[in-house]
């Protein structure tokens, strides 16, 4: 009997193929956008998706097209952010995204699912552990291979908490895209992001700067100037309670 | 190795042969509803796709409505079923196909359930 690597023709299952064409979808439908960022944490509740969709905002407004991936599929938020609930429309082209506040334009799954339904998979229940994983890539990677993404500036991908979405982004992209990371105060926050930003760095990702969000309130610490001193990057903007007027304006300037 | 064929019976299973150019054997390849499931989650079909992929090919089957749909025969096969007993027969071949991760329950897929729990006459 022989093995798989005593093979002599080519690989017939047509496998290997098909995921290279969607890897090249997916660099084709990027092409025109500048530069992708994912915005990340590690820890869940510290305000990615604000912190995401005020950003692109603030970028939008400077006169650089912005948009956002949500890639938070079972806690979408982005487009109520973006004040959208457009359903995105699909025909032989792709999908067109939403459009939200001030020209973002975002895909997120909170446009298409119905109001409060989870995100659900069709497949055998047993055992569903084993292909969930794969599935919610699979819906990533048509996120950024399926939007008629057109030309922008930036893509923000909205990260969910942890690491898992975005090894699953390096692996769609082929690459780790550069990193902006954000955190709130708390020594609890800095311990679980300093893990993700452990990770992005192994994985070869730059890491652009630090958010730190919810400051001046009831949560106290120093993590964001910790973890800068820690990974030598800086700390890009430190978000109150109730932010200035141009404290996006700000931020979006320094990224 | 050629590819030979591909076979979906309706029950989650897939076959799939492949036959060696050179000395004629033939390996049939044979996958259980949950491998079959891991194989699609990548978006993609072994023996190469005969259809190119659609937008949202993925996506679209994790946000459509809970539940298996029902093909046109399959609802014109069940509306022969009586009236009293219409309800509990529907759920059961819903609940098989449920089980076996089935999106689409056709005349095929209930011929098969049918001979699996003994359901003759439905």
């Amino acid at each position: 009997m022989r093995t798989y690597h005593q093979l002599t023709d080519p690989d017939r299952s047509g496998l290997a193929g098909q995921i290279t064409a969607q890897r090249r979808r997916v660099a084709e439908r990027l092409a025109g956008v500048g530069r992708m960022v994912a915005v990340m944490s590690g820890k869940g509740g510290v305000g990615k998706s604000y912190v995401t969709a005020h950003l692109a905002r603030a970028l939008a407004q400077g006169g650089r097209p912005t948009g956002v991936l949500d890639a938070d599929l079972n806690g979408p938020t982005i487009p109520r952010l973006l004040g959208t609930d457009e359903r995105p429309a699909a025909d032989a082209a792709g999908v067109k995204p939403a459009v939200g506040l001030d020209g973002v334009k975002c895909i997120s799954m909170a446009l298409l699912l119905e109001d409060g339904a989870p995100l659900a998979f069709r497949g055998p229940t047993a055992e569903s552990f084993v292909w969930r994983g794969a599935m919610e890539a699979a819906a990533l990677r048509e996120f950024m291979g399926d939007v008629v993404w057109g030309s922008l500036d930036t893509l923000l991908v909205d990260l969910p908490p942890g690491i898992q979405r975005y090894t699953e982004l390096c692996d769609i992209l082929g690459s780790a895209p550069p990193v902006l990371t954000v955190t709130i105060p708390t020594p609890e926050s800095r311990d679980a992001v300093r893990r993700a930003m452990r990770a992005a760095v192994e994985r070869g990702s730059q890491l652009l700067g630090i958010v730190e969000n919810m400051v001046g309130g009831q949560f106290e610490g120093t993590a964001a100037d910790e973890l800068a001193a820690e990974f030598a990057t800086p700390v890009l903007a430190r978000i109150p309670w109730h932010p200035a007027p141009d404290t996006w304006a700000t931020l979006g300037a320094r990224l | 190795m050629a590819f030979g064929e591909r076979q979906l019976p309706g029950d989650g299973t897939l076959a799939a042969t492949f036959k060696c150019p050179k000395c004629g054997r033939v390996v049939a390849m044979l996958t259980n509803p949950m491998e079959t499931q891991l194989v699609s989650s990548l978006g993609v079909e072994i023996g190469g796709r005969t259809v190119p992929a659609q937008p949202f090919e993925m996506i679209d089957t994790m946000t459509a409505p809970p539940g298996p749909s029902w093909s046109t025969d399959a609802q014109e096969r069940l509306g022969r079923v009586p009236n009293f007993v219409r309800g509990m027969v529907k759920k059961i071949y819903a609940d098989y196909a449920k089980e076996r991760g089935i999106t689409e329950i056709t005349p095929a897929v209930m011929d098969t359930a049918r001979a699996e729990l003994g359901l003759e006459g439905m």
